[in-house]
């Protein structure tokens, strides 16, 4: 019996049991749509936490923070100078592995920004080298970085993101067209400063994605000669509603960004404050090292330059996004894990059903397997009788797991909207199809193997 | 040496401690292009011996060889091949599957047999055209009634153009008038030069052939009952035999 009339065999089969089939296929449906979906769920959340990671600098990048004294150093709190342009410099100078330093002086509390008659507080605003920009993984769109001489000069002048121009100058969405202040004045606690440059737009793949569709959308619209259409995207609540949760927050932080040079944030904003030290002290300093994987070498060499430079006073600390990655993988892995076990654990019930189904097949069917022994059938074509009707259950289901899946994912969204679209990948549905047929195939072997063992005369007597 | 060779063919059943000989100790032997009936009381041990010829059911004792193949020596799936190639078997119940329609009934040997979809349609044709069913194609077994359904099966059983017809109780079920079109066509079978056993409780069609073998109590009888046979013509009221034309 050729492979093609068995399979049409099996599928008329599936056919004249519509119903039942249903029933035993849908085992295998959620089993296959909801492995597809986990994973679509997890890669999403992974590749937001990747994007995120790699928006503030990767692994390479590592922050030196003043720290209060471990307790045996307390008696020499005075001595203690907090992280300075000192060891900036010697950094620079003697820690071969760290390729790029770059001193940060934040203002805080977070100062008020004012132009145009309007006013924002930002989140982050700090004196910065010119380095930073790279440091920091910015992009200048329009205008210029502040230059070398500008902090030298102390110059009022300062580089800001999108969203304090949003907030300052108007969204281009909402004009309806670009709003570049580059050469505006803003003030700073007051104090006038000229902006010289603004930075691209940072988003998530993902809401990249969005944005453009709307815009096309609105084109369409446009383009049909439509009249009455809401302009833009819906009205900000301030700051930036949705966008604020997980990964994204790290893009938001980056287009509510102020930088100014170094110099001007220490003599013009900080200096002339009451408890202002004599001397310029960083918040942080933000280094960049050489190879990832000399990452302990690396935080030695730091750590001994800093400590001749602080006297030996242990007053500083580091922060790796190592952490963070390492949480993010064990995140990633534990609800891969989990979404695995369920879906596994469907497809297991998926599979029980159909050897069910095919077991009790089989008994309806036994005089049936005994006409077929007996004009010629042998063991082995009523054995792959069996296990193809087994399997096409499994394969059908499997399909229609797959097709399902895009509606699961869908519905998932619509319950819980996450900054991170599910990312559905080939691999997943192949796993996931691949896994169906298995079970498919394994669930039938032993049905199929009992039929194909009936006696014939025992079989053609059944009744 | 004969197409058939029965020796010393034993079946014994056992039930719950007491011994059942469906066959006791048959030795028979059959040879090509031979029309036999086989007769004999219900339970002798007819069924049995036709199973046991068409390779369907296995004995307890003794060996069987047709057309030079041991079966007790064969594997399952050279009995499933001798079933498929050297033997048609025409059931008493018709045993058609209700799932097919009449040409797919007919067509399943010839699956079994490897043969293509073309060839295997067009021989369902023929044979189904042989038995006069050729009108009925699309039509279920239920959808017909006894006699279709008997002629459907032997079409089926001689679609795969074997030696050996073997029909049990093929117009038992059937009225005279159909069971005499059926036995005309099992004598055009025998005509064609195939080997055809029969079995029948009905002393006419047995008068029709040129053997005759009684069964009783699972041996075969040394003399045939010639009522059973339908020889006896001198007891009034008997039918006349058919003649074998
Ligand atoms: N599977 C079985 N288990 C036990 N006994 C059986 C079995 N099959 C047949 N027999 C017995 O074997 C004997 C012969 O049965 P068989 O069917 O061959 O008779 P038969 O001559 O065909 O009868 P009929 O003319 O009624 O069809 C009977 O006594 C029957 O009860
Ligand atoms: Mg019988």
């Amino acid at each position: 019996m050729s492979l093609w009339s068995a399979i049409l065999v099996g599928l008329k089969e599936i056919w004249a049991h519509k119903f039942r089939s249903l029933l035993t296929m849908l085992g295998i449906i959620l089993g296959v749509s909801s492995l597809i979906a986990m994973s679509a769920l997890v890669q999403g959340m992974e590749n937001g936490a990747k994007e995120a990671l790699i928006a503030v600098g990767g692994l390479q990048k590592l922050r030196v923070e003043p720290q209060p004294l471990p307790i045996e150093q307390r008696h020499l709190r005075d001595f203690a100078r907090g992280v300075t342009l000192d060891d900036v410099h010697a950094l620079q100078a003697s820690a071969p592995e760290v390729i790029k330093v770059s001193p940060e002086m934040r203002l805080e509390p977070q100062p008020t920004l004012a132009a145009n008659g309007k006013f924002h507080r930002t989140w982050m605003t700090a004196g910065v080298w010119p380095v930073q920009l790279e440091m920091m993984e910015h992009t200048i769109e329009h205008g210029r970085m502040f230059s070398e001489v500008d902090n030298e000069l102390a110059r009022n002048v300062c580089v800001i993101g999108t969203n304090i121009r949003d907030e300052l100058f108007g969204k281009p969405e909402e004009t309806g067209e670009p709003v570049i202040p580059i050469g505006q004045q803003l003030t700073i606690n007051g104090y006038p400063f000229t902006i010289v440059g603004m930075f691209q737009h940072y988003e998530s793949e993902a809401d990249r994605k969005a944005r453009l569709l709307r815009e096309q959308e609105l084109a369409a619209k446009r383009a049909a000669g439509e009249t009455n259409f809401a302009s833009g995207p819906k009205r900000s609540r301030g700051w930036n509603g949705g966008g604020r949760r997980g990964g994204n927050f790290a893009f938001w932080i980056k287009n509510n960004t102020v930088y100014l040079p170094l110099n001007t944030m220490w003599l013009k904003l900080k200096s002339g404050q009451t408890n202002a030290p004599a001397v310029p002290t960083l918040t942080n300093m933000e280094l960049k090292i050489r190879d990832v994987s000399r990452l302990n070498q690396a935080l030695t060499q730091i750590r001994n330059v800093l400590m001749v430079t602080h006297r030996g006073v242990e007053d500083f600390t580091f922060r790796t996004q190592e952490d963070w990655a390492e949480s993010i993988n064990v995140f990633i892995r534990n609800a891969r894990m989990s979404g695995g076990i369920i879906a596994g654990i469907s497809l297991l019930v998926g599979g029980i059903g159909i050897m069910n189904i095919m077991l009790a097949s089989i008994s309806e069917r036994i005089r049936e397997i005994g006409i077929r022994k007996a004009v010629g059938a042998d063991g082995a074509d009523v054995f792959i009788q069996i296990l193809i009707e087994s399997t096409v259950i499994a394969i059908v289901g499997g399909a229609a797991g797959l097709l399902t899946s895009f509606g699961l994912i869908k519905i998932i969204g619509m319950i819980t909207p996450t900054d991170n679209a599910p990312v559905i990948t080939v691999g997943s549905m192949a796993l996931a199809f691949g896994a169906s047929v298995g079970i498919g195939i394994l669930a039938g072997l032993f049905p199929a193997f009992k039929a194909a063992r009936m006696n014939v005369i025992q079989a053609l007597r059944y009744d | 040496m004969a197409l058939l060779e029965l020796r010393n063919i034993s079946k014994i059943y056992h039930l719950g401690g007491e011994e059942i000989r469906a066959l006791d100790d048959v030795s028979l032997d059959i040879g090509e292009g031979e029309f036999i009936s086989i007769i004999g009381p219900s339970g002798s041990g007819k069924s049995t011996l036709m199973h046991i010829v068409g390779c369907l059911d296995t004995p307890s004792k003794g060996t069987v060889r047709l057309d030079g193949v041991e079966a007790q020596n064969a594997s399952q799936t050279q009995l499933a091949h001798l079933r498929n190639k050297k033997i048609g078997f025409v059931f008493q119940f018709f045993n058609l599957l209700p799932k097919l329609n009449v040409v797919q009934n007919v067509e399943l040997p010839m699956i079994y047999a490897g043969l293509s979809a073309k060839e295997r349609r067009e021989r369902a044709l023929k044979a189904l055209e042989a038995v006069e069913m050729g009108n009925r194609l699309k039509n279920r077994p239920s959808q017909l009634s006894g006699g279709q359904q008997q002629r459907v099966a032997i079409a089926r059983a001689l679609v795969n153009d074997p030696k050996i017809i073997l029909a049990d109780e093929p117009t038992g079920n059937l009225d005279t008038h159909t069971g005499e079109v059926i036995l005309a066509l099992f004598r055009r079978l025998s005509a064609e030069g195939r080997t055809v056993i029969l079995v029948t409780h009905n002393p006419e069609i047995a008068a029709v052939t040129p053997r005759r073998i009684e069964i009783r109590n699972g041996k075969i009888a040394d003399k045939v009952d010639e009522r059973l046979a339908g020889l006896d013509r001198t007891k009034p009221g008997s039918p006349a035999p058919i003649s074998v034309a």
